[in-house]
C-alpha cells in the first residue's frame, strides 16, 4: 500500500506556515497573570516532592492510599513469599501467570499454583483465565503513585493488563521522584532501541462514565498491588 | 438566511434548556469534577507557568509542523509501523475498509477516539460486514443508544443509571441493577469476549512524540491497553496536529491533561506505542497501521490568527466550565467537537457558512480561555470567526440596524423628534410588536417595546 497523500500534505503544510504566527496568542489574557516564569524546569511546576528518600516512600503509601492501590514493603524474599501466600488465600487465587524474572522466579514455587511462564510463548488471549499476573517493572514514581512498565520489564503488553489481579514487584531503589526522572530513566536505559510499548499505571482499572461514580475494574485489573522488596 | 443547521441549533437549544432534569444531571455531574480539579491545580508549584510552558510545546510543534511529522514518521517505520498519510476522511475510511477486506476481519474493537468519530468509521465498516464495538465504557453506552458521544471525554454523562440500566437489559438482556458497579461489571463481561474475538483494534492518540515515533494514549478503563495488546493488527487515527518534539514532553502534558480533563492528578493509563511487536517481545499485534489525518487541518493551521486553536489536546475542560455548554448540552452542537472548543473549530473543518451560529452561542464571559490548559484564546477566536462570517457574507439588516442607532447617536434632536412623533401612537404599541418583520421579531418576542415617557427627560431638564 502507498504511504498516500504524503507530499500533498506537506505542501500544504508548509504553504500555509509561510505566514508567522503570534508567539504569545494569548496576548488578550496576558495582563491578568503575573509573567510566568521561564526559568523553572518542569519539574519545578508539577507537584512538589520531598528531596529524602523516607519522603518519597511516604508519598508513594500516601498516593497508593488514594488511588486504592494495594502497597506492601517488606524485607527479604521469605516476607515477599508470605504477603503472596496471604493474598493467594485472602483473593482465592487459583492460578497465576508472570515472565522469568530475577525479583520473581524465588517467589513462585512457594506458591503452589498452576503457573504459566508468558516466554512459554502462550497465545496472549489464553492469560484471560489466570486469577493473577506477577511482574516486574522499570520504576515506581512517589510524585503519581504510578508504576512504570515496558514490554521489556513487565511480559510484554498483555500480562499486566488482562488477568483480573496484577501484582508488581520490584525494590526501594526502583522508586523515582517524579515524573521528569521517569522520562530520564527511559532516555537511558532504552536509548535508541525502545521496547514497543512504554507504559505508566496509576491504580487499579477505573471509570467514571456512569454519573461520574467512580469503580474499579472497568476492563484492566480490578486490584493492583505493589510489594516493594528489600534485599536487605 | 440561517442555515439548516442554525435553526437546528435553535430548536434543540430552546427544547432541551427547559428540560430541568437535564440541567440537573449536567450541574452534577460536573460538580465532583470541579472539585477534584481545583484540588489537583493547587498542587502544582505553579500550574500557570505550566498552562504557559504546555502551550509553547504545542506551538514549537505546530509551528514546524512538517519536520515534527517527517521525524515521527521515519522513526515510526524504521521499527516496522505502516504509516499512511489520508488527506481527508474518505481516505482515512478507505484504508481501514480496504485493510479489513484483506485482512478477512469480522470483529473490531475499538478504544475511544473523537478522531473516528470526526471521519464516521464504524458505519461504513458495519456496511461491509464488520461488527464495530466501542469498548470505553461511555462510547459503549452511547452506541446501543445509537447515539453520538455527548461529550468529547464523558460521552454518556447526560445518561443517569436508570436509564443505561433500561438500556442494558433491553438490548444485553442483563439482570435489573442501578448499581453503577454491576453495571460496569455487565459491560466488561460483555467486552471481554469481543476482545478475544476482535481480528482488528483501532485506538485513536493523544499525542505523537516526535522524537521517539511513538503515540500516546490516555485512558482509565485499561481498554485502549487491551486493543492495542489482543488483536493481531493495531490500526490508530491520528490528527496530524497531534505531534509533539519530545518524549520528555509527556512529563508536563500528561498530568496536565489529566488534570484539565478529569480532575485526577494523572489518569489510570498512559500508554506509549512506537511499533508492531519486536523480535525480543512475547505478545502485540503483528501490524501496526499509523494514519496521519488532515481533513482540514492544514486549513485551520492556515489561519495564523487562530492557529492556536489546534494546540487543543481534547481534555474537554473548556466544555465543562461554559455556561452555553451546561445549558444546551452536548447533542445540541451536532458536531464531532462540543462547547467552545467545538466552536471555534467546526467552522474551519465543516464550513463558516453552515457554522457561523456556534460562535453565537456563546457569553463570551472567557471562561473557556481561562480554563485551557495549553492557553487556546477560545473566546476572541470566536469573536473572529463572526467577524469573518460577517466579513464573508454581510447581514444587510444588522448592518442597517447599526447605521441607524450610529445616527441616532450622533443626532439625538431625530431621537426626539421620533418618540413626539410616536407617542400618541403608544396604544398601539402591541400591534407595531405584531407586525415586526422577520430578523426584527427574534428581537421583540421575547421582549416588550418599552413605553415612550410622557415626558421626556430633556424636556424635563428644561423646564426645572
Amino acid at each position: 500500500m502507498s504511504d498516500g497523500k504524503r507530499d500533498e500534505i506537506l505542501g500544504r503544510i508548509r504553504e500555509a506556515l509561510r505566514v508567522p504566527a503570534p508567539r504569545d496568542q494569548s496576548g488578550h489574557s496576558s495582563g491578568k497573570y503575573p509573567a510566568p516564569d521561564r526559568s523553572k524546569t518542569v519539574r519545578e511546576l508539577l507537584p512538589a516532592v520531598p528531596a529524602d528518600a523516607e519522603g518519597r516512600l511516604a508519598l508513594f503509601r500516601e498516593k497508593s492510599i488514594q488511588l486504592k492501590t494495594d502497597f506492601h514493603v517488606v524485607k527479604g524474599t521469605e516476607s515477599a513469599s508470605a504477603i503472596l501466600k496471604k493474598l493467594r488465600d485472602d483473593c482465592g487465587w487459583t492460578s497465576l501467570a508472570s515472565h522469568h524474572h530475577s525479583l520473581i522466579d524465588p517467589l513462585i514455587p512457594s506458591l503452589g499454583l498452576e503457573t504459566v511462564f508468558v516466554e512459554e510463548r502462550l497465545e496472549p488471549k489464553s492469560l484471560e483465565r489466570f486469577s493473577v499476573g506477577i511482574t516486574g517493572c522499570d520504576a515506581l514514581i512517589a510524585q503519581t503513585g504510578s508504576i512504570l512498565v515496558t514490554s521489556r520489564s513487565a511480559g510484554g503488553r498483555t500480562l499486566s493488563v488482562l488477568p483480573p489481579h496484577h501484582v508488581v514487584i520490584a525494590t526501594p531503589d526502583q522508586l523515582l521522584p517524579d515524573l521528569p526522572s521517569a522520562f530520564e530513566l527511559l532516555y537511558s536505559k532504552y536509548g535508541d532501541r525502545y521496547p514497543s510499548f512504554v507504559g505508566l499505571i496509576t491504580g487499579p482499572s477505573r471509570t467514571g462514565d456512569i454519573e461520574r461514580i467512580l469503580v474499579l475494574g472497568a476492563h484492566g485489573p480490578r486490584d493492583l498491588t505493589i510489594v516493594l522488596v528489600d534485599p536487605a | 438566511m440561517a442555515s439548516l443547521f442554525a435553526t437546528k441549533f435553535k430548536v434543540r437549544a430552546t427544547q432541551i434548556t427547559a428540560d430541568l432534569d437535564h440541567r440537573a444531571n449536567i450541574r452534577t455531574a460536573l460538580h465532583s469534577y470541579e472539585k477534584a480539579r481545583d484540588e489537583k491545580k493547587g498542587q502544582y508549584q505553579d500550574w500557570e507557568a505550566a498552562r504557559e510552558r504546555a502551550s509553547e510545546i504545542k506551538w514549537e510543534a505546530v509551528n514546524h509542523l512538517d519536520s515534527y511529522l517527517l521525524e515521527f514518521v521515519s522513526k515510526l517505520t524504521a521499527r516496522g509501523t505502516k504509516v499512511f498519510w489520508a488527506g481527508n476522511g474518505q481516505e482515512a475510511r478507505d484504508y481501514i475498509v480496504a485493510l479489513a477486506k484483506e485482512r478477512n476481519a469480522r470483529t473490531i474493537i475499538k478504544s475511544k477516539s473523537m478522531t473516528t468519530e470526526e471521519i464516521h468509521l464504524n458505519d461504513l465498516l458495519q456496511k461491509i460486514g464488520c461488527e464495530v464495538v466501542e469498548s470505553d465504557l461511555g462510547e459503549f453506552i452511547v452506541q446501543l443508544r445509537d447515539e453520538a458521544p455527548y461529550h468529547l471525554v464523558f460521552p454518556a454523562m447526560h445518561l443517569t443509571r436508570h436509564q443505561i440500566s433500561d438500556l442494558f437489559q433491553q438490548k444485553l438482556h442483563s439482570a435489573p441493577s442501578e448499581n453503577p458497579e454491576d453495571l460496569t461489571m455487565i459491560a466488561r463481561r460483555e467486552l471481554r469476549l469481543k476482545y478475544l474475538q476482535a481480528d482488528i483494534g483501532i485506538s485513536g492518540a493523544n499525542f505523537g512524540v516526535a522524537e521517539t515515533g511513538m503515540i500516546s494514549i490516555t485512558e482509565n478503563e485499561g481498554n485502549a491497553r487491551l486493543t492495542t495488546a489482543l488483536p493481531k493488527i493495531h490500526v490508530a487515527l491520528m490528527g496530524i496536529e497531534k505531534v509533539i518534539p519530545k518524549l520528555s514532553d509527556l512529563a508536563l502534558l500528561l498530568p496536565m491533561l489529566a488534570t484539565a480533563g478529569t480532575g485526577q492528578q494523572i489518569t489510570c493509563y498512559n500508554s506509549m506505542f512506537g511499533g508492531p511487536r519486536q523480535e525480543d517481545e512475547v505478545d502485540g499485534p503483528e501490524e501496526f497501521h499509523l494514519i496521519l489525518l488532515d481533513n482540514h487541518r492544514t486549513q485551520l493551521l492556515a489561519d495564523s490568527e487562530q492557529r492556536d486553536a489546534l494546540h487543543c489536546i481534547r481534555c474537554g475542560a473548556c466544555l465543562n466550565v461554559c455556561p452555553i455548554f451546561r445549558n444546551v448540552g452536548g447533542h445540541t452542537y451536532d458536531t464531532t467537537y462540543q462547547g467552545p472548543i467545538g466552536s471555534v473549530i467546526t467552522p474551519h473543518l465543516r464550513g463558516l457558512t453552515d457554522w457561523k451560529h456556534l460562535s453565537e452561542a456563546s457569553s463570551l464571559c472567557g471562561a473557556c480561555t481561562e480554563t485551557c490548559p495549553v492557553k487556546i484564546d477560545l473566546h476572541h477566536h470566536l469573536l473572529q470567526n463572526r467577524r469573518n462570517a460577517e466579513k464573508k457574507e454581510p447581514n444587510l439588516s444588522e448592518q442597517f440596524a447599526f447605521r441607524a442607532f450610529a445616527l441616532l447617536a450622533r443626532y439625538p434632536a431625530i431621537v426626539n423628534w421620533l418618540a413626539r412623533v410616536g407617542r400618541p401612537f403608544l396604544p398601539f404599541a402591541k400591534v407595531v410588536d405584531a407586525m415586526m418583520p422577520a430578523p426584527v421579531r427574534a428581537w421583540t418576542s421575547s421582549r416588550d417595546l418599552p413605553a415612550i415617557a410622557r415626558k421626556s427627560f430633556r424636556d424635563y431638564w428644561r423646564e426645572r
